[in-house]
């Protein structure tokens, strides 16, 4: 709450009307209301529950609520009697106190995913670091890794930005009074609920898709406000054309409500306890698993990313995007291709060939648009090029797109049936996912906080870019170490699991192809190691920006309307 | 009017945007997925498999909680390499009851479709108390605590009854004696367990954690991994009979 009050209200308290009478907005009201009621059901939940976690979540819940009502009726007594105005001086009044949050969870949770990567890497180097205990195994640890560095790193980072530069393309306000903070606060407790029912075991083991069905429940509940927030915003635009970013970011956010909803309806065994079951089974299960699991890299792991690339790059380069049709082009095919590519995660298994071999040919096809958008942001630097020797951030920017076009090409190579048979269930592949996630996705991330930092507080610019070229290199050394440690090691892995004697016996045994890993599970750790090093020196940059940086004036330009 | 003019419908349209782009993901995941619900050919017709007992339902929920999935597939490729070292290619139809599916993505240890009958309990208990009594070099976490946690035999009826609504085929019988048969499971000396096996077709009666009293979540466990891979006979099994 404090953070509410923080960043809310600095720019409209400033000028206080008080000759209007005070009164709540069917908003404040109906939301209190709702949390009220929400608090109570929650007190019974944990009152009737079955098992303990589930007994833990739902008295978290009510607490949460009372916060929120009282953090609701706070803000009315702080707030003056008019709600803050759409345009102060014809210029939009934007609502940066959202994107605020946003960007301090991600670097929160960023950092948090990072650490429990570099707990997990190291277990497997050293298995005595899972303790024997349930809640410190790898088992439990793994899902909190993937869903802190995906969805609550990379989750933060997509609102974040998607409410940034919606109403920035826009030139409006972001749309809704609480409808924005209920998003963005909505989201991180339901990470909340995630990550901590990975810890108690709370899984229905769907990879990327682990919370149990209350979680799913309320996480559709965030992300239809999430749309309405985002859309609300598109329509009451003061440009005619939506700019390109933003049908990205709806690609994703309309996306990724349809994955969700087809991948998990679950029957709750209680509905005073946690445990569900899928209602899809074996194969069926298989499929429907893979294609979100698949487009989760392809909505959330892309599409939103892209349109980061597509904003940030050309704001920070100060050149416009390199082709606007080559943008439509590539904003089409990529979204109609990646939908098929799914079943490359099942090549040789039980899922019928056909299924297997179009996905196989639709991955591959996938290799174009990926490129067209690769080619679309490194171009949009030409006639700027330089500035990659004086500014790390867009450096930072640049490389993720040479890593996103790396990834983009190994990620169809894989899906290629006779690479697969090696590849599959290898280190290769975590390899293949790191150089998209810590290279691609990180580093774009990264490029599009340390832009988006100094802008939302008003500074004239970051705290240090040398600590900045720091980042960049120790960074880029980590995921060197990385994803060149998973590439050797799977390969090994695969040519050993298939290697025979010149008698025709299978040369090694499993055990043997586990010790041989061991020296690159050491030196992954320490990629891994380097990555987070990385990261804390950003955070240290950031916090310094904000409370030290020199402020912006704002300059009483008037706005001219676009072409 | 060009290409790129008509296309200004969707930059300035943001309704008939959403609409495009639901129309645009829409085809990929019919076209794969709806089939494989009524394809015959998607699933074969096999003989043995049955949904879990109650004890292996409980020993499964435990594999899901503890996250085996992420280091064990479930799931044999029809290459030589891989029948050899784990067994016959595994089945679509053996892992058709399975909510969700545990075919794996990742083989940090090895694959268990079929490993079930390869070791003793007694192996299985020591092995998962403490992996490096028994494999020096295994990096698999040690699971002594579920040697001390009881499986409650009152909720698994509603379990199975989940299940079957669901699409899993459990009779009303099985749901019925539900907590009866998952203590029988786990001890042999018990009055109900030749009751239990004529429920479940090939289920082991053994004392897996080979401790008196209610059958602990370590029961369970072994109970589950001994009998993943048996249902089929493959000595009786025709491929032939399955081209359809």
């Amino acid at each position: 709450m404090w953070f509410l009050a923080a960043c809310s209200f600095e720019r409209e308290s400033a000028m206080p009307q008080p000759s209007i009478s005070k009164s709540m907005t069917a908003g404040e009201s109906g939301l209190a209301v709702v949390f009220a009621v929400t608090a109570f059901l929650c007190v019974i939940a944990a009152a009737k529950a079955l098992d303990a976690p589930f007994a833990f979540h739902a008295a978290l819940s009510a607490a949460a609520s009372v916060a929120v009502v009282f953090g609701i009726v706070n803000r009315y007594f702080d707030r003056p009697a008019e709600l803050p105005p759409a345009e102060i001086n014809g210029r939009p009044n934007y609502n940066m106190g959202p994107v605020k949050f946003t960007a301090v969870m991600a670097m929160f949770w960023g950092i948090a995913g990072f650490l429990v990567g570099l707990i997990i890497a190291s277990q497997l180097a050293w298995p005595a670091l899972n303790f024997d205990l349930p809640w410190t195994s790898f088992g439990r640890l793994r899902p909190l890794h993937t869903s802190a560095v995906i969805f609550a790193f990379g989750g933060n980072v997509l609102i974040g930005t998607s409410l940034y530069v919606v109403q920035k393309s826009c030139r409006v306000r972001l749309a809704g009074d609480l409808a924005p903070w209920f998003v963005v606060i909505g989201y991180n407790f339901f990470i909340l609920i995630a990550g901590t029912g990975y810890l108690l075991g709370v899984t229905q083991s769907k990879e990327y898709a682990e919370p149990e069905w209350y979680a799913d429940l309320w996480l559709t509940i965030v992300w239809v406000a999430y749309l309405l927030v985002f859309l609300a915003t598109i329509i009451k635009r003061k440009e005619p054309h939506i700019f390109v970013a933003n049908w990205f970011y709806l690609a994703f956010i309309v996306t990724i409500a349809v994955l969700h909803l087809g991948n998990n309806p679950a029957l709750p065994v209680s509905v005073f306890g946690s445990k569900s079951y899928v209602a899809w089974g074996g194969i069926q299960d298989a499929m429907f698993q893979w294609w979100y699991g698949h487009n989760a890299v392809g909505f959330f792991l892309t599409a939103g990313f892209l349109a980061i690339m597509y904003y940030f790059i050309p704001k920070r380069a100060e050149r416009p995007i390199y082709s606007y049709r080559l943008s439509i082009i590539h904003f089409w095919a990529l979204i109609f291709l990646y939908i098929w590519a799914g079943p490359h995660h099942l090549h040789y298994t039980a899922l019928p060939d056909w299924t297997q071999t179009l996905g196989m040919t639709f991955s591959i096809m996938l290799w174009m648009p990926s490129w067209g958008g690769m080619i679309n942001g490194l171009m949009t630097l030409s006639g700027a090029w330089d500035k990659l020797r004086t500014d790390p951030v867009l450096r930072m920017l640049v490389v993720s797109v040479a890593f996103y076009g790396m990834s983009t090409f190994e990620g169809p190579m894989m899906s290629i049936k006779v690479v697969n048979s090696l590849s599959h269930y290898t280190d290769w592949t975590i390899g293949h996912v790191h150089s998209g996630a810590l290279g691609w996705v990180g580093f774009v991330s990264f490029g599009a906080l340390y832009c988006m930092v100094p802008w939302v507080w008003n500074r004239k610019g970051l705290y240090s870019l040398k600590l900045v070229n720091w980042h960049f290199w120790i960074a880029t050394l980590g995921i060197v170490l990385y994803i060149s440690a998973m590439w050797v090691s799977g390969i090994l892995q695969g040519l050993m699991w298939r290697a025979y004697t010149s008698l025709g016996f299978l040369e090694y045994s499993f055990i043997e192809s586990v010790e041989a890993m061991h020296p690159f599970y050491i030196i992954r750790a320490a990629g891994g190691g380097l990555f987070l090093i990385g990261a804390l020196i950003m955070a240290y940059n950031l916090w310094m920006t904000v409370r030290v940086g020199e402020q912006e004036v704002q300059m009483p330009v008037a706005l001219q309307p676009a072409e | 009017m060009s290409f790129w003019t008509r296309h200004q419908i969707f930059e300035k349209n943001s309704i008939v945007l959403i609409v495009g782009i639901l129309l645009v993901i829409a085809i990929g995941g019919l076209v794969e997925i709806t089939p494989l619900f009524y394809l015959k050919s998607t699933i074969e017709a096999v003989d043995g498999v049955r949904p879990y007992t109650p004890l292996e339902l409980a020993g499964r929920n435990v594999y899901v909680r503890e996250g085996c999935y992420l280091c064990h597939s479930q799931m044999i490729r029809p290459l030589r390499d891989e029948v050899e070292r784990y067994g016959h290619f595994s089945l679509a139809a053996e892992s058709m009851y399975d909510h969700p599916f545990q075919w794996g993505s990742k083989r940090t240890g090895p694959d268990l479709a079929r490993v079930g009958a390869k070791y003793s309990d007694d192996w299985h208990v020591t092995h998962l108390t403490n992996p490096r009594a028994i494999v020096p070099q295994s990096v698999m976490p040690g699971y002594p605590f579920l040697s001390q946690t009881e499986v409650d035999p009152d909720t698994i009826a509603d379990h199975m009854k989940t299940l079957k609504a669901v699409g899993t085929p459990y009779t009303d019988d099985q749901i019925a004696n539900a907590g009866a048969d998952l203590k029988a499971q786990a001890d042999p000396d018990n009055a109900g367990s030749d009751a239990f096996t004529k429920r479940y077709a090939k289920a082991v009666v053994r004392n897996f954690d080979g401790k008196a009293g209610t059958p602990t979540e370590m029961d369970a466990l072994i109970a589950y991994l001994q009998m993943l891979g048996t249902l089929v006979d493959f000595k009786l099994y025709n491929e032939k009979a399955n081209l359809r």
